[in-house]
Formats: structure tokens, sequence, C-alpha cells
């Protein structure tokens, strides 16, 4: 089942009067339950890929199905729904609330469900925290874990409202080789549990965990091949 | 309610960022604080003195003599003997619109009361003396008409001298000598404190003014006669015909100038006010910059945090905040913060006012008007500045919010 459809997405960036052109006409499909690593070099379009699969950001032109639902359509309040039920997005740097503590960073996608704060929110918070394997580390803030930690407890907050897909944007790139091996086999476990998974890595061991890689290179995809095809084989035009 | 689940995620906000809402919040004491205290005291020196000018009299008149002036050379006011008991009669006995009339012979004097003696004021007045004055008697009573035409010599002492002279025992009845003179007090003044100017106005000894004139002056000269107008609307009538009586009694042709002068109690309330009034308007410029010294704060405040909030903003957004959650959950909390300052400030500013008011011996008006102003502009300028970079933060994409430098 085609989970993520882009047809022909474009996103240019003007800088003072030089037009970069950070996505040229993408068009992918990705079914559920893969498990997809986005490589490429520094500056090919990989991070502004993942905001507009996240709907953090919009496209300029192209469209973009999400569960079959046409996404570049949608106002910001509908935007807004569909971060919070359907995706879960992981970020390079965290990005957790600071002063806050591990359980309250993982309710917060609940505040804006309609679920709301409360009994049940912090069940499912604590639920999430244990599946990340920081069960006991609930009532700590940002600044009291490590970087490992953190971001295990930002891939709880992204499982929290039992999203379908997990978008992460480099989400090692802030670790070490150990930490970086934690966090990747957790995203396995992740998607061994039928949650659809999309990264990014300048690993390719990483790389090797997926089951399918997409290659960027100046906004375009140069590549796109299924990890049992072996390295080297281009399964796309 | 869908917004009340934000007050509890706002409290938080608040609680976590401590620093920053003290800081905030004061802004908004501070601005408060100051405003209302300021404002309070300059009404309450400005009620004092009204108080003051009102205790004077009841729609008093002063009339005094003009002046003389002899080969182009004049005296001060009073130095003409123009004025008369006759013409004090006259008034009482001719005017509608006035009152009470009583002339005022002054004269200082040293009063022997057995062993003790002081030096005051003794005054010749008419019984309708302490109506014109608003004066009140706390023991004893005043003299009578019959007392003026046979020139009594009775006295009623003010409070300071009645304390002086008997320091405690009862005067009533006991006899004083007035230069020389023996008197039977017959009454006591209340109290009435001092005038705006300082002046103790129960250092005085008020005795008929016949034989004050008689006894103690010159038997003839008047130099002051007051009178008390009907109503405050009458005083200008009373003005009027005063004058035209007094004119015609002192036989001045159309072209010859008054001899002598009418002041009114609106007069010395009217520069009582004007000199009140620029006290109020200088405590109100200074609460004013202190006003707007807290509102900078405040801003400052809230503007050095646009980055952190911006940042929170965005990670809020990436999770599915609307824009209106996001608004709400910031309105919601500098709401919160002015409230909360807003209080601080009133309780503080009333504190302090009520402090100053009791070491400077100065009454506090409370105006609600102003408090109501001052919590206005300063909640408007927490909320502002809390809100409007809220706003724009909110009107970003998520990714251009975590990406805020
Ligand atoms: N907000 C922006 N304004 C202007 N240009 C931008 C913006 N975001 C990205 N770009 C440009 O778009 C291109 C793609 O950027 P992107 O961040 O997607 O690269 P990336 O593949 O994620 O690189 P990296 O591996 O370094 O993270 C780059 O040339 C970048 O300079
Ligand atoms: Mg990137």
């Amino acid at each position: 089942m085609k989970i993520i459809e882009l047809k022909d997405v474009s996103k240019t960036f003007v800088l003072g009067d030089s037009p970069v052109k950070a996505l040229d006409r993408v068009t992918m499909t990705i079914c559920q339950g893969e498990f997809v690593a986005v490589m490429g070099t520094s500056g090919s379009g990989k991070s502004t890929l993942m905001n507009v699969l996240g709907c953090l950001d919009r496209a300029d032109t192209g469209e973009y199905l999400l569960e079959g639902i046409n996404v570049s359509r949608m106002d910001r309040d509908q935007l807004a729904h569909v971060r919070n039920r359907r995706i879960g997005f992981v970020f390079q740097g965290f990005n957790l609330l600071p002063r806050t503590s591990a359980l309250e960073n993982v309710e917060l996608p609940l505040l804006y469900s309609p679920l709301g704060l409360g009994r049940e929110s912090r069940q499912r918070a604590v639920e999430a925290l244990t599946t990340v394997g920081l069960a006991q580390r609930l009532d700590h803030e940002p600044s009291q874990l490590s970087g490992g930690q953190q971001q295990r407890v930002a891939i709880a907050r992204a499982l929290v409202n039992q999203p379908a897909i997990i978008l992460a944007d480099e989400p090692t790139g802030n670790l070490d080789s150990a930490t970086t091996l934690e966090v990747i086999t957790l995203f396995q476990r992740l998607n061994q549990r039928g949650i659809t998974i999309v990264l990014v890595t300048h690993e390719s061991e990483m790389a090797r965990f997926a089951n399918r890689i997409i290659e960027l290179a100046d906004g375009r995809i140069i590549k796109d091949r299924g990890v049992g095809d072996a390295f080297g084989e281009e399964s796309s035009p | 309610m869908k917004w009340m689940k934000f007050v509890g995620v706002a409290l938080k906000s608040i609680a976590k960022n401590r620093l920053r809402s003290l800081l905030t919040m004061l802004g908004i004491i501070i601005g408060v604080g100051s405003v209302i205290c300021l404002i309070s005291l300059g009404k309450g020196s400005q009620a004092d003195i009204q108080r003051q000018v009102d205790s004077m009299g009841t729609n008093l008149l002063i009339i005094r003599s003009g002046s003389a002036s002899r080969r182009g050379v004049h005296g001060g006011a009073g130095t003409q003997d123009s004025l008369s008991m006759a013409d004090a009669r006259a008034m009482d006995k001719n005017l509608a619109s006035v009152a009470g009339v009583s002339p005022v012979i002054s004269v200082q004097a040293q009063v022997i009361a057995g062993a003790a003696n002081w030096n005051t004021r003794i005054q010749g007045v008419s019984p309708g003396y302490p109506l014109i004055r608003n004066l009140e008697l706390s023991r004893g009573t005043f003299f009578a008409g019959r007392d003026l035409k046979v020139k009594s010599k009775v006295a009623v002492l003010g409070k300071t001298v009645a304390d002086e002279l008997f320091s405690g025992q009862d005067p009533l009845g006991t006899r004083i000598r007035i230069r020389n003179v023996p008197f039977k007090v017959i009454g006591v003044l209340r109290a009435k404190g001092q005038t705006a100017m300082g002046t103790d106005q129960d250092d005085v000894i008020l005795i008929p003014s016949t034989t004050a004139l008689y006894r103690l002056s010159d038997g003839k000269t008047v130099r002051t006669i007051m009178a008390s107008a009907r109503s405050p609307e009458a005083m200008e009538q009373a003005m009027a015909e005063i004058r035209a009586l007094l004119r015609i009694r002192h036989r001045l042709r159309a072209e010859e100038r008054d001899d002598f002068r009418i002041r009114s109690q609106t007069e010395i309330t009217s520069m009582a006010t004007r000199i009140t009034g620029t006290l109020t308007l200088l405590l109100s410029a200074i609460a004013g910059v202190s006003l707007l010294v807290g509102g900078i704060g405040i801003m400052n405040i809230m503007l050095v945090s646009v980055t952190e909030r911006t940042r929170e903003i965005g990670i809020r957004m990436a999770v599915g905040a609307r824009g209106r959650d996001i608004l709400t959950q910031f309105l919601i909390e500098a709401m919160i913060l002015s409230l909360l300052g807003g209080g601080l400030g009133i309780v503080l500013g009333l504190g302090i006012a009520f402090g100053l008011g009791r070491i400077m011996g100065t009454s506090v008006v409370v105006d609600p008007g102003i408090i109501l102003t001052a919590v206005l502009f300063s909640a408007g300028v927490g909320i502002f500045f809390g809100f409007y970079p809220a706003r724009k933060a909110a009107a970003m994409s998520p990714i251009n919010a975590l990406k805020y430098e």
C-alpha cells in the first residue's frame, strides 16, 4: 500500500539573487512498512525533502499525497493535524523543550490531540518511553540526559500518537558510534512493528539497516534501490 | 472549555521560566506600584489642602479696609480706616445674600491666668462668628448679642490657649487677665489644627467685638469684616451687594476707587487648587516616567526571550500545535503575569502610599480610575510584547520557527 507519493515536487530557495533548487521535480513512492534511508552529499536537498514529507514546510510545486490524501492543498490547521496524528518527526538536534521533563516532552503531542493531558496521556507517554528504554528516566530534563537518551526521548515523542510514519533527519548526526547503533536498532524494531521509517543519514553503515536507499544530488533522486539489490544497481529511471 | 487546558500549560511555562516571569512582573509591579503610590499621595495632599481651605469657613467673604495713600505713597491693605462697626451692622441687617457678619478686631496681647501667662491673638468678634468660620465649642457657651451691647468681659479660649494657661484643668468660669483687664472664661473651642501655611488656628481667644474695640483697641478701627454668603452660589451676589452697600455708606463717587477689598473663599480655593494641581501634575509626570520605565523593562525581557520562545513555538507546532493553540497559551501566560504583577503592584503601591502618608501625616486618596489605567497600561505592554512575538512565530512555518536565530 502506498503511504507517500510525491509527484514532480520542487522547492526553490532564493538567497539574494541566486535561486537554489533544493528539490527539483522529485517523484517517488514509499509503501507502508518500508525502511528507507535517504543519502546524498551535503546540500543535496535531503533536509528539504524531509521537511516537505513531514509537513513542516511546503513544496513550491508538485503534489504530495499522504495515505492517499493530497497534503499540498491543506491549510495550516490541517497540516498541524497531520503532523500531530500521522507523522512522527525526529530531528538531528532533538528539539526537546528545555527545563521540561522527558515525560512532559513526550506528552506534548497529546496536548494538541483530542486526548489532552491527563492520566491517559501520561500512561501513553510512559509506554512510549518504555519502548525506547527510558522507563527509568521519566523525570529527567534534557540537560540531565545524554545525547543518545535525548534522542530516544525525541523518538518516544514521535511515537506517542501512534503515527504510521516516522521521519528522521540525521537522527544520529550528533551521536557517537555506540549510541548511533542503539538508536538505529531502535528504528529497526519500530519498523518491525509495521511503522514506515524514512531516515536521512550520511553513513552507509546505517543505511545497511534500511531496506531501500534513495540518493539525492542537487535536489534530484539519482539512485533508488533496494538493499536486497546490493550496492550499485539502480531501479528507478 | 477548550482553552482551559492551556491555563495549566501557561502556568507551567511561567514556573519554568521563573526569572523571565519575575522580571516581566517586576516591570509591571514597578509601573503600577509607583503610579498608584504617587497619585494616591498627590490626591491625598490635594484633599488635605482643600479640607483646610474649607475649614476656614462656610462661603467665607473677607472684607478688609483699603490702603491709605498719602501724597502718592500707598500703605498696605488695612492701613486706611475705612471700615466701621456700623458697616458690619448694616451688612448684617440689609443684605439678603449674607448669612452672617462679624467684624474681626485682632490684637496681640499677653494673657495671664493665675501663675501662667501666654502671648496670643485676641479677636473681637460677634456671635455670628462661629457660624462664619465653622467653629464649634467643646465646652461652655459662646457670647450672645447682649454681651456685645454691654461690652461683657467674657472670653472663649482656643484649645492651645486653654492648654497653655490651664494645662488640663477646667478653665470654665475662671478669670484671666488680658492686658490687665479681667475676663471670665465662658467657653473653649474645639481644636481645628494648623492652617495650610502652618499657623495654629487654636492659638486664639475670642471676645465680644465691642469689648475688644473699646477695651483693647482704639475704639474705632475695624480692619477686617468677615461675612458668609447663604450658599456657594450666592457668593458672587453677596460680593456685589456688599460692594454696593459699602460704596454708598462710604459715599464714594462713581469715579472713585473702592476703599476696601473683598476676597472670597473661592479665590483662596482656586489658588490652593492651582498649587496642588501643579503638585499633582508633577507627581503624575514622575509616575508616568516610572510607568514607561516599567514598560521598557517588560519589553526588554520579552524581546530578549524571543529567540527562545520562537524555537519553543517551532517545537510545539512541529508536534501538531495549531496557530490558535499557540496564541491561546501565550495570551493566557501574558495575562496571568499581568494580573499577578498588577495585583502585586496595587498592593505594593497602596502599602507604600499609606505608609508614607502615615509618616508624613498626609491623607491618601485612592482613585480606582488611576489604578485601572496603570494596570491596563502595564498589562497592555506585557500582553503586547509577550503576545506579539508569539503571533509572529505562530505565523511562520514550523521549520522556520525551529531554525529562528
Ligand atoms: N531556508 C533556506 N534558505 C535558503 N536556502 C536554503 C534553505 N534551506 C536549504 N537551503 C539550500 O537548499 C539546499 C538544500 O539544503 P538541505 O538542507 O536540504 O541540504 P541537506 O541535503 O540536508 O544537507 P546536509 O547534509 O548538510 O544537511 C542547500 O543548497 C541549502 O543551501
Ligand atoms: Mg540536512
